[in-house]
């Protein structure tokens, strides 16, 4: 089963390493990974999307945990949350924008550029919406991929914070 | 007053009571090596191989409780340390390893001597730091000491570029204040309301069984279990790693568990409605397939590390905190409730044990006294062994058939006398283990009870025990062969010997011995041996190393059958199943 586990973790030489050398160490997988520095800029929130049982995800929770620079950890999956990713999409010379400029409106997509030999759209949305998107783009000439890695945040009244 | 790099370091040791320093220089180290020369309270030790240094400060570390300190070069200084810092890691040992390291401008550059020591720890340390600073070197070692020794104890290491060190750059020591860390807060007490349901379900079995591992050592908690089972009176085993921490001549002491543990011990743990483990991990030498572990019995798991519980075999009643202060509110708990253990129930129990150490138990007597072999068998130098050192002794040990002998014939009353890498089962830890006890203890007997495999690991160690006047007694159970190996090789490979014996080619003990400056015996003959011993143990201020030869053939029972065996399947002998 899918997880995305959220992190706060002490901006500090090598945490990150720490964080991705323990997924591997224990035989776990990083399906996606996104980081970057929050709040006053001495810690940095990671989500992590994962798979796997639910003792599996429980003790991989425990070992992060123990790492000395993980300040908090959470299952994002346990409960209601939000979860987005951000994609830019490079493509081909397109015939019929408006079609495209349909297709990813749901996910709030911009056309960032299209001129005569390409197009880059930006979208963001939920993984899952995402890989349908990519999807349906299939005739289209796609040259190039890339994605955010999801990140999320507990619904409304729970939170992960310092 | 300022101070360089390297005083500040030395200074900042002395500040957490460190008194030795196991090591070994090379140019990168060589700033922090000038400071050592420059004050007189820390003493170093030199060893011969940075392995040794590693070993030697986690056989302190283990003897007294205290954080074991290591000093080695960048490069290949720090890759010897790599064994070291995983034997500590598998048995959380607080040790504290200071690294050379390259200059800042040169890190990254391929430079001479220039291994990524951060990178390749990393899996095998509990924590790890690159100082950046000269002035932030007070406050990374107290954090350093912190970490290694709190919560569950473990390995840190601290890789200081060459430049930071520099005798020419002096900052003012700033003295650290507490160390407080807002990502690292690890238990000590236990959540009550667990505490009332582990004493509800203890009070209520009726095949109770106390499975107490190294945690429980390591939190100082032998007086709690002790204080525990006096109100019990429930059977109690030992890991490996747990020996020592309730008394062996305790008549509710059933041995140690798991692949070699005894008949009864194994098949209380099979047969139990309640397992209650302190400071243990389920490890896979004790529990057989996870699977068809303890069918019938409800788990109660004290640990501080919350990573351990529920990892292999699933806790019914989880409890987090430090083993001592869990056991204390358990015991407290215990002597407040209503209810009352059923005393016929456990008496049956108990009973039940004693049959079975009558049926299978190790005979303890076997060895001694009826042997009519005239080979010596390895069994009988360990209880030759007990018998000449009162069973008083500090004993450090290797890997191998004779470290299982020694477990089960030597009996510990006391924790911290057996000293063995047991979960990463690193052949070499017996000897510069036992330089770090001596070193402790200096008036204390120190045994290495070790294998002619195992010793030769590590066997340039003797030079230092020269150098520091270390008259640890080192007992080689030479069966001529890599033992352990070539019993699965018996059991498993129909006696293909595939590289686990040495054609003729091992040295003269005795004349090594003698090379190093030491004194030597081999024993070949039954009879010589008790009195040998007796010898040997007298020369209170030599280094002794007895050869003694044994028989070839024997095989270490009981034995756990693996794979998909649970623990009453056990081999009792060659060829005979329980
Ligand atoms: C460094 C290391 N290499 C290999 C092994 C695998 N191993 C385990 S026991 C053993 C044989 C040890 O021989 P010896 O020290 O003579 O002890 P014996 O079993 O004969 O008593 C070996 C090779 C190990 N534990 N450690
Ligand atoms: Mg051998």
């Amino acid at each position: 089963m899918k997880r995305v586990l959220a992190m706060l973790v002490e901006n500090k030489p090598g945490a990150l390493a720490r964080v991705v050398g323990l997924f591997h160490q224990r035989g776990y997988n990083i399906e996606s990974l996104n980081v970057a520095p929050v709040d006053d800029g001495s810690y940095s929130r990671l989500t992590v999307s994962t798979r796997g049982t639910e003792s599996a995800v429980e003790q991989i929770m425990k070992q992060i945990n123990k790492l000395i620079d993980i300040i908090k950890v959470a299952d994002l999956t346990e409960g209601e949350h939000h979860e987005l990713e951000l994609a830019l999409i490079k493509l081909g010379k397109i015939k019929d924008l408006k079609s495209i400029k349909k297709k990813i409106k749901p996910l709030n997509g911009k056309v960032i550029k299209n001129d005569s030999s390409s197009c880059v759209l930006s979208v963001t949305g939920t993984s899952i919406d995402i890989n349908n998107l990519i999807k349906s783009l299939k005739r289209n000439k796609i040259i190039e991929t890339v994605r955010s890695g999801s990140i999320g945040l507990h619904e409304s009244n729970k939170t992960l914070t310092i | 007053m300022k101070l360089s790099g390297g005083d500040m370091l030395l200074r900042a040791l002395r500040e957490e009571g460190v008194k030795f320093i196991f090591g070994y220089p090379g140019g990168a180290a060589l700033h922090i090596y000038d400071a050592i020369f420059r004050q007189k309270k820390i003493e170093h030790i030199l060893v011969r191989h940075e392995q040794g240094a590693t070993h030697a400060a986690d056989g302190y570390a283990r003897a007294t409780g205290k954080p074991g300190v290591v000093f080695v070069t960048s490069g290949p200084g720090a890759t010897n340390a790599i064994t070291g810092l995983a034997t500590a890691f598998m048995d959380s040992i607080p040790l504290v390893v200071i690294s050379g390291q390259v200059a800042s401008h040169l890190i990254g550059t391929d430079s001479f001597q220039e291994t990524d020591m951060m990178g390749v720890s990393r899996p095998i340390v509990k924590h790890s730091y690159l100082v950046q600073k000269t002035e932030d070197i007070p406050a990374i070692i107290s954090e350093a000491f912190h970490v290694a020794t709190t919560g569950r104890p473990g390995p840190v290491v601290i890789d200081i570029p060459k430049d930071i060190t520099a005798p020419e750059n002096k900052f003012e020591y700033k003295k650290p204040v507490k160390v407080n860390l807002r990502s690292y807060q690890p238990k000590i007490h236990p959540h009550p309301g667990q505490i009332k349901k582990a004493a509800k379900a203890i009070l209520s079995s009726e095949r109770p069984v106390i499975y107490a591992g190294g945690g429980a050592i390591i939190s100082n908690a032998s007086k709690q279990l002790k204080a525990l089972n006096k109100i019990l009176n429930i059977p109690v085993t030992n890991t490996l790693m747990g020996l020592g921490s309730y008394p062996a001549k305790d008549k509710h002491f059933m041995g140690m568990l798991g692949m070699h543990g005894t008949y009864q011990a194994n098949m209380a743990m099979h047969k139990a409605d309640l397992i209650l483990a302190i400071g243990a991990r389920f490890d896979d030498r004790i529990t057989n397939t996870p699977s068809k572990f303890a069918p019938d019995a409800r788990i109660i798991h004290i640990d501080v590390d919350p990573a351990s519980i529920s990892k292999i075999i699933n806790a019914d009643i989880p409890i987090v905190g430090q083993v001592k202060e869990s056991l204390d509110a358990l015991i407290k708990e215990i002597k407040r409730s209503k209810i009352k253990i059923d005393s016929e129930a456990i008496g049956k129990w108990n009973k039940q044990i004693t049959e079975w150490t009558q049926l299978h138990g190790l005979d303890h007597e076997m060895y001694l006294k009826k042997s009519k072999s005239k080979m010596i068998k390895p069994q009988e130098v360990v209880q030759q062994i007990y018998q000449a050192t009162k069973g008083d002794a500090y004993v450090t040990s290797d890997v191998g058939q004779h470290q299982m002998f020694a477990a089960q014939y030597y009996h510990f009353n006391k924790p911290r006398r057996w000293i063995n890498s047991g979960g990463l089962g690193t052949m070499g830890f017996g000897l510069p283990a036992a330089m770090g006890v001596k070193l402790a203890f200096p008036k204390k007997e120190v045994v290495c009870i070790t294998g002619e495999g195992s010793i030769q690991m590590c066997i340039q160690e003797l030079s230092t025990c020269l150098q520091y006047g270390l008259p640890v007694k080192i007992i080689n159970i030479n069966n001529q062969a890599l033992g352990m190996v070539r019993q699965w090789q018996d059991m498993q490979y129909s006696g293909r010997y595939a590289a686990s014996t040495y054609e003729e080619s091992l040295p003269d003990f005795v004349k090594l011995a003698e090379a190093y400056g030491h004194k030597g015996f081999k024993v070949t003959q039954r009879n010589k041996l008790g009195p040998t011993l007796e010898k040997v143990f007298r020369m209170k201020d030599k280094l002794v190393f007895v050869d003694v030869y044994v028989d070839q053939s024997e095989h270490v029972y009981p034995m756990l059958v693996a794979p998909n065996g649970s623990m009453e399947d056990m081999w009792l002998s060659k060829g005979k199943k329980a």
